[in-house]
């Protein structure tokens, strides 16, 4: 009885599951396999694009004889790549009409007119004319001919499922010399996007953990940000830091502060005096890391305030009782009991940064040595043009993704086996 | 020891008085009216003045007669160090001090000589100061936004520091912009394609989740363990490293420039996040509810509907709120598939009017307000929920 019910459990848990499973395998598994897949190919944008046959079909009068006419069917093969095999022609008559003469590869039966035309080579064009006759010998209607459109079809062959595989993608992908720089400017982005969310998060976290007035809405105000459209805000920006009619440089340069606009999105270096030594610092980036500051801390203290709440409060009178100070208390209090908190949020938010595509794409575009991984992907994919190439990198992508989340996984694992 | 403190504390204080000065001469400075001097030493010097004034008066005086003598004072100063000003710059001086001093107010020797009094002292304004900073460093951007769209080219070239809004010249005047993108550039359609496509995915993702999550929340089947740590996992994966294989297969679907392709995508990727929450929550209602409904004679679409969905309708509108943020911000996507300016969603449609011609700043903010309000007014209203989806969601970027 029981094994009964088990099994109509499992059968019902597995209709339940299927759709999503189905659904999530074919539009997020399943590309990621076919990745690895078109990595190995040299596929580009243009070949995407199936080669078809294609016919314009032409109705012609012959001059002294309102019963006969002439049909010109102007034939391509559309790929100019792509050798298309065993086209085949179908075109349809009115009942009255009929050839006069037909080369071989064509038959005519019953007001159809088919034709097999052979292989055709890429960029392949040829003519095909017939000469039609009214059995009855009466005056042939254009119009009516004009009415049906010729059909085609043809096999071609379907370069993303070929079995030919190549190495270059990626002996291209580590062979560039960029490679290293692309490299360092993820990390650096990712890295320091992350550090400077999560700090920021603790001081608006420890801010609006105290009572004072309108902290309700100071809390909404505070999550914006991660709310609002990326591209609102990208766009907002860039007319705020804009050098010749952005605001942030005409207000620095109206207060003396600056002599001359910054070109903050578009200058890959500057040069700073710190004591006596130049230091060159990756302006575009730095202003581009500021924008994803600026984006994602509200999710850094939205976690941390949560855990700010839990804290007990008899720690901190314990604390005034020993006489700590402002700084002893949160290094000795807080600190420990967010820790865990900020140890996960730096992983997720780390993955997550090493991904961020529309940030960048759409503040600079990835210009002035603002060129990330996944800026990369859309530039060799889309821009250039080269699907391979695009594929190639993001398998890179997944790579590191992937020793990230084992990382994660096993930190995750430890704090559970601590609790 | 207390000299130490003292200084400290007429020094902080005066910083942070003039922090605050700084931050309403900018606001000012943004209305248009010409200042170009934050006059940092003779403000700063006063400050510290006025603050040891403050200390050495204490609580002789009635406070709040201190504190508004004090105000006075400090506005009459700047009033002098600064010429051909309008007068609500000079209130908004004396209402700032006025906030300030009360701030300092209960100050006095007794106070200083308290231990750690410096640092907290220091930690007091800190939290002061950064709820102001936060608070303009945030805003600012989104007031640009809005008031950018109320102007004229003209205008905006003029003066690029202006923005101060003139209702003088009637409402039809002070939203063309919105007219012109509503009108010319077709914004109407594009946020029917929007509202359309999110709600959709909205509608799609629970039909799809809510089963799913129900089943890994309660039945026993085998690869269930396996099924819940792959939804984790699955999440991770980002947009951009699907996007080359959908673009290629979708490209020879036919799938692309569809609105059908784009709900696909944008379940199919809100889906384990949806059936992650969702599960959380079935698995904090009481066993004992569904055994009853079970003998009751309910099939399972029975308990779920009867039993399940009811109680977990806070979770239910918490999952479809962040879906909705989600599909309504979405960029990479509906970059990738559309490209045909009739099926554009309202993200697409602004890049879209950036990148093509030089397209005046005014609609193009105009545009972002469109995109913007309504997910801020559903944020502000739904708070609650939205808040709880995105703490619950939050693995995703």
């Amino acid at each position: 009885m029981s094994s009964k019910l088990a099994k109509i459990e499992k059968r019902t848990a597995y209709l339940l599951i299927l759709p999503s499973v189905l659904l999530v395998f074919s539009i997020i598994l399943f590309p990621i396999f076919s990745n690895i897949w078109i990595s190995f190919k040299n596929v580009e944008l243009k070949d995407l694009r199936i080669p078809e046959p294609r016919a314009k079909k032409l109705v012609k009068s012959i001059n002294d004889n309102p019963n006969q006419i002439k049909v010109i069917y102007k034939l391509r093969n559309s790929s100019l790549t792509q050798e298309i095999t065993n086209v085949k022609f179908k075109d349809k008559y009115p009942d009255d009409i009929e050839p006069i003469s037909l080369n071989n590869k064509c038959q005519f039966k019953s007001n159809l007119l088919k034709c097999e035309l052979g292989n055709w080579p890429k960029k392949y064009r040829e003519n095909l004319e017939i000469v039609f006759q009214n059995i009855n010998n009466q005056e042939i209607s254009k119009k009516e001919l004009k009415a049906y459109k010729p059909k085609l079809s043809g096999k071609s062959q379907n370069i993303l499922l070929t079995y030919e595989f190549t190495l270059n993608n990626f002996k291209k992908v580590i062979k560039d010399k960029a490679f290293i720089d692309l490299l360092s400017t993820t990390f650096y982005y990712t890295f320091f996007g992350t550090i400077g969310a999560i700090v920021f998060g603790i001081l608006a976290a420890q801010m609006v953990n105290q009572k004072f007035f309108g902290r309700t809405f100071m809390r909404s105000v505070l999550l914006f940000p991660y709310v609002a459209p990326v591209v609102a805000l990208a766009y907002t920006w860039e007319l705020l830091l804009d050098p010749t009619s952005g605001t942030l440089n005409n207000l620095l340069i109206n207060y003396q502060i600056i002599d001359g606009p910054i070109n903050l999105l578009g200058q890959k270096y500057v040069t700073l005096n710190i004591l006596g030594f130049d230091f060159k610092l990756r302006l575009a980036l730095t202003t581009v890391i500021i924008f994803e500051i600026w984006r994602y801390f509200p999710l850094a203290f939205l976690f941390i305030l949560a855990r700010l709440q839990a804290v007990p409060k008899e720690l901190y009178e314990a604390a005034d009782v020993d006489g700590a100070n402002p700084i002893q208390k949160f290094l000795n209090i807080t600190l420990p009991q967010i820790l865990a908190v900020i140890s996960i949020l730096f992983m997720i938010r780390f993955i997550w940064n090493f991904n961020k595509f529309e940030d960048i794409f759409l503040l600079t575009g990835g210009a002035s040595g603002t060129r990330t991984l996944p800026i990369n992907v859309y530039q060799q994919g889309f821009s250039i043009g080269d699907i391979g190439m695009g594929s190639a990198v993001s398998i890179v992508i997944v790579v590191f993704l992937l020793i990230f989340m084992f990382i994660y996984f096993k930190l995750l694992g430890k704090r559970a086996d601590e609790n | 020891m207390k000299i130490k403190n003292i200084f400290t504390y007429c020094f902080i204080s005066s910083l942070f008085l003039f922090s605050l000065i700084c931050i309403w001469k900018i606001l000012v400075t943004l209305q248009g009216i010409e200042l170009t001097n934050f006059n940092f030493n003779k403000l700063f010097i006063f400050g510290i003045i006025l603050c040891a004034i403050n200390l050495l008066i204490g609580k002789k005086l009635n406070l709040n007669i201190k504190i508004t003598i004090l105000a006075l004072l400090f506005s009459i100063f700047d009033y002098f160090i600064s010429t051909n000003l309008p007068i609500w710059y000079s209130f908004g001086i004396f209402l700032i001090s006025l906030f300030f001093f009360n701030n300092i107010k209960d100050y006095d020797k007794n106070f200083l000589s308290k231990n750690h009094s410096s640092q907290k002292l220091f930690f007091n304004f800190l939290t002061l100061f950064g709820i102001t900073l936060f608070s303009f460093v945030i805003l600012f951007p989104f007031y640009m936004m809005l008031v950018t769209s109320f102007k004229t080219q003209a205008l905006l070239l003029l003066n690029p520091l202006d923005f101060s809004i003139n209702f003088a010249q009637g409402l039809p005047e002070l939203f063309k912009s919105y007219f012109i993108v509503f009108k010319d550039y077709n914004f109407g359609r594009y946020m029917l394609t929007s509202t359309i496509v999110s709600l959709g995915t909205v509608i799609i993702t629970l039909i799809f989740a809510i089963p799913a999550a129900y089943a890994v929340a309660r039945l026993n089947f085998f690869g269930k363990n396996f099924l819940s740590t792959s939804i984790l996992i699955i999440y991770l994966f980002p947009a951009i490293v699907l996007v080359i294989p959908l673009y290629t297969i979708f490209s020879q679907l036919g799938l692309r420039n569809s609105i059908e392709g784009l709900l696909i995508v944008y379940t199919a990727t809100t889906l384990p996040v949806a059936i992650y929450m969702l599960q959380g929550y079935f698995k904090s209602i009481p066993k004992e509810l569904e055994e009853a409904g079970i003998i009751d004679g309910q099939n399972w679409l029975g308990i779920i509907f009867k039993i399940i969905l009811p109680l977990s309708l806070p979770a239910i509108s918490s999952v479809a709120l962040y879906v909705f943020m989600i599909a309504w911000n979405e960029f990479l996507f509906s970059l990738m598939f559309l490209d045909r300016p009739n099926t554009f969603t309202l993200s697409r449609a602004i890049q879209f009017l950036n990148v093509g011609a030089e397209t005046p700043r005014q609609y193009l903010m105009a545009g972002s307000v469109v995109v913007t309000l309504p997910i801020l007014i559903i944020f502000v209203y739904f708070e609650k929920y939205l808040v709880s989806g995105l703490t619950a969601g939050s693995v995703k970027g």
